[in-house]
């Protein structure tokens, strides 16, 4: 396993990326302009990409280069551009109804952190592998999982909706690149083909909602209850 | 021919009447392709039964696993295909959208396609890939009306149906890194081999793993309290959708929960992941009893009764043993045969009174003797009374849970069952019989093509309630044999 024998610079560099992608999910979390949301999650796509690369380097999984070549361009590029057209042609800049206020949503982002460490502890205490690379990539993954979760459940707008679900795929994208990287190559391919795909449904069905209900807000979509 | 032949044709057979409706886009024609393309999957799928024996036999690199289990799945969704196809020619002329109408049956062989190639998939990754596919699909078959209403249920869909679905993508992954603890870092991530592995899985992170599978593609095969994208998908696609949604997708995402169920009871954890699976059966009905009962929406009544039965399937996998499981794979078939029924009568009725609301269809008897006769039979049936094949089916799943470990779910099941029998007689009470305040017009007549599957779906189910194949229980049984090694 790849976890288990590491140089010390290699589990640093891991640990960095995996802290600064959860850093950047808590941004999207606190900002309420649209723009920086997906100025974030750019970012956070490229901290993926890099970490990808590393995991590549120091593992010798060489098809993890295409991984992180392919992250940085789809997630990094190609789908934060696709948003940001669709957020210039429908003309949302922010958040209008607000559930949570930022900081209430930062704490509360703050304790599922806490929730998803007692678990990975739980976890990595059950393994006899008290590894902090572990234990740290088990929280990364299962806390943007929350953190995600807590995207959807707090904000109405469709697009912040799209990059909640994109945070969900993140989590588990990183983590598993650092527990699992031998994973066969097929499966993380087509989870980037996947999203591509996803996020040109939710594109098209965006302007449909835009067109047809005139709002792009969850938040007027209650014609069908009971 | 053989086996593998007949795979191929089965998938090769919707995927050229995608292409076909593509490159033809005349109405006409494109119904043709999906007839077609629909009959010869239910052709290939149904001699696969008597070839398949006990032995799972693999095709393409290990990549497609047709065993007993994917094969009577595959059956039931083309049963459905087929049926829906025929129930489709007839409704989708009465929408009036001949222009699209290729759009929408690319879409449907598309769906088709990919409900067939779902329960084939051996490796968990791409079955994630292909339950992934079908939702993608199905969002703009849901959307296909274009009204405010469809879009609304397409993207409560999408998003309900994502976000489960990725819970369901971190539960693969654990059960690919449990793995990884036995064979170490790359292997091969069939069914067979994490069920190899599982003895040797650290215990807890496998139950971790099943939890979270079990809620992701519990979310696909709408069991409460993942359920609420469900009624308002199938109230708002055009009926032969709804019942491809009903009677096709959700069983072929209980696939994936029946063999994940399978790898994680060979590690011995007790009853905890069967315990799981009951509580959200239980729940399943409960919920469906409660929306049911004091529904207004004659397609959200059939949607709500979908989620009840998938309870109850969930129900008869979780019970486990021979009856149960023997029990919840021929309550798939049924429930396939019966949703479907009920949804083109859905559909007609909505057609024929320009509504979807129950209080405003009236005199159904009267006005459509024959058609209104074959619904409410099938309704009759839906609720689990005799002589149809749900009777059975749920009777047996019952027996199943009879333990004292699980005896008070069969208790709430049967309360649950009774309460449903009531509220939704009650609702055909009042679109028969009542008398309407003011003599609402029904408008337009019905062709052929929508009456005919209705026969073609009521017919099989009288027989299977009168009597139980001795072939189907032995197939049945042998499939509960493989799932559960040490049952009882």
């Amino acid at each position: 396993m790849l976890i288990q024998h590491l140089d010390p610079l290699a589990s640093s560099l891991f640990s960095l990326l995996a802290i600064v992608s959860l850093l950047l999910s808590f941004v999207m979390l606190g900002s309420r302009w649209l723009k920086n949301y997906l100025y974030a999650f750019a970012a956070e796509s490229w901290a993926i990409a890099a970490l990808s690369a590393a995991v590549a380097f120091y593992g010798g999984y060489p098809e993890l280069y295409l991984v992180a070549l392919l992250t940085a361009l789809f997630r990094g590029l190609f789908l934060p551009y696709l948003v940001w057209r669709i957020i210039r042609r429908l003309n949302v800049n922010r958040e209008i109804h607000v559930v949570l206020q930022p900081s209430t949503s930062l704490v509360l982002g703050a304790l599922f952190v806490m929730f998803a460490l007692s678990v990975s502890y739980r976890l990595a205490a059950d393994f006899s592998l008290e590894l902090t690379v572990t234990v740290l990539a088990l929280t990364v993954m299962l806390s943007m999982k929350l953190i995600g979760f807590l995207m959807l459940s707090v904000r109405y707008e469709a697009i912040s909706q799209i990059l909640g679900l994109l945070v969900l795929e993140n989590g588990i994208f990183l983590g598993s690149q650092i527990l699992v990287p031998g994973m066969p190559l097929l499966f993380e391919l087509v989870i980037l083909f996947d999203l591509l795909i996803v996020v040109a449904c939710f594109g098209v069905l965006v302007g449909y909602l835009q067109t047809h209900v005139g709002t792009t807000s969850s938040l007027d979509l209650k014609r069908l209850v009971g | 021919m053989t086996v593998g032949t007949l795979i191929l044709v089965l998938v090769a057979a919707p995927l050229t009447a995608v292409i076909g409706c593509l490159l033809l886009p005349q109405p006409r024609w494109c119904e043709a392709f999906n007839l077609l393309a629909s009959g010869v999957s239910f052709l290939c799928a149904l001699p696969l039964p008597f070839l398949v024996d006990g032995q799972a036999m693999l095709f393409w690199n290990d990549y497609i696993i047709v065993d007993r289990l994917s094969v009577w799945v595959v059956l039931c969704t083309s049963i459905v295909y087929l049926l829906a196809s025929i129930y489709a020619v007839g409704y989708m002329r009465l929408l009036k959208e001949d222009r699209r109408l290729y759009k929408f049956y690319a879409l449907f062989a598309g769906f088709g396609l990919t409900t067939l190639i779902g329960p084939l998939m051996n490796n968990i990754g791409l079955y994630w890939i292909a339950i992934e596919l079908t939702t993608l699909v199905s969002t703009f078959l849901v959307a296909f009306e274009r009204v405010a209403e469809s879009m609304e249920a397409a993207w409560k869909y999408i998003m309900v149906v994502s976000a489960g679905i990725s819970l369901a993508l971190l539960g693969t992954v654990f059960f690919y890194w449990a793995g990884t603890f036995v064979f170490g870092p790359t292997y091969q991530m069939t069914w067979a081999v994490l069920g190899e592995a599982a003895p040797r899985m650290n215990a807890i992170l496998l139950v971790l793993a099943f939890l979270l599978v079990l809620v992701g593609y519990g979310t696909k095969v709408g069991l409460a309290p993942m359920h609420s994208w469900l009624p308002d998908a199938h109230s708002e696609s055009p009926a032969p959708v709804s019942a491809m949604l009903s009677g096709a997708l959700l069983n072929t995402a209980m696939v994936g929960i029946v063999r994940f169920l399978g790898i994680t009871r060979q590690a011995n954890l007790g009853e905890l992941p069967e315990l799981a699976l009951v509580v959200f059966g239980v729940l399943s009905l409960l919920i469906g009893a409660l929306f049911i009962v004091q529904q207004r929406g004659i397609k959200r009544l059939m949607a709500y009764s979908s989620v009840e039965h998938m309870g109850v399937i969930a129900l008869g996998f979780g019970f486990g043993g021979a009856l149960g499981i023997a029990g919840a794979l021929y309550h798939m078939l049924n429930h396939s045969l019966n949703k479907s029924l009920m949804f083109f009568g859905a559909g007609n009725m909505m057609r024929a009174f320009g509504t979807k609301d129950i209080e405003l269809i009236r005199g159904v008897g009267r006005r459509f003797p024959t058609q209104g006769a074959l619904w409410l039979a099938g309704a009759v049936a839906i609720t689990g009374a005799p002589p149809f094949g749900l009777f059975l089916s749920e009777f047996t799943i019952m027996r199943a849970g009879l333990r004292p470990y699980f005896a008070w779910a069969v208790y709430t099941m049967a309360l649950l069952l009774i309460v449903i029998f009531i509220g939704f007689m009650n609702h055909f009470r009042t679109m028969y019989y009542r008398t309407a305040p003011a003599d609402t017009p029904a408008r337009g007549s019905l062709s052929g093509w929508c009456t005919v599957p209705m026969w073609l779906s009521l017919a099989p189910l009288l027989i299977l309630g009168l009597w139980w194949p001795a072939g189907i229980w032995d197939y049945v049984t042998s499939i509960a044999q493989t799932l559960s090694p040490g049952g009882p």
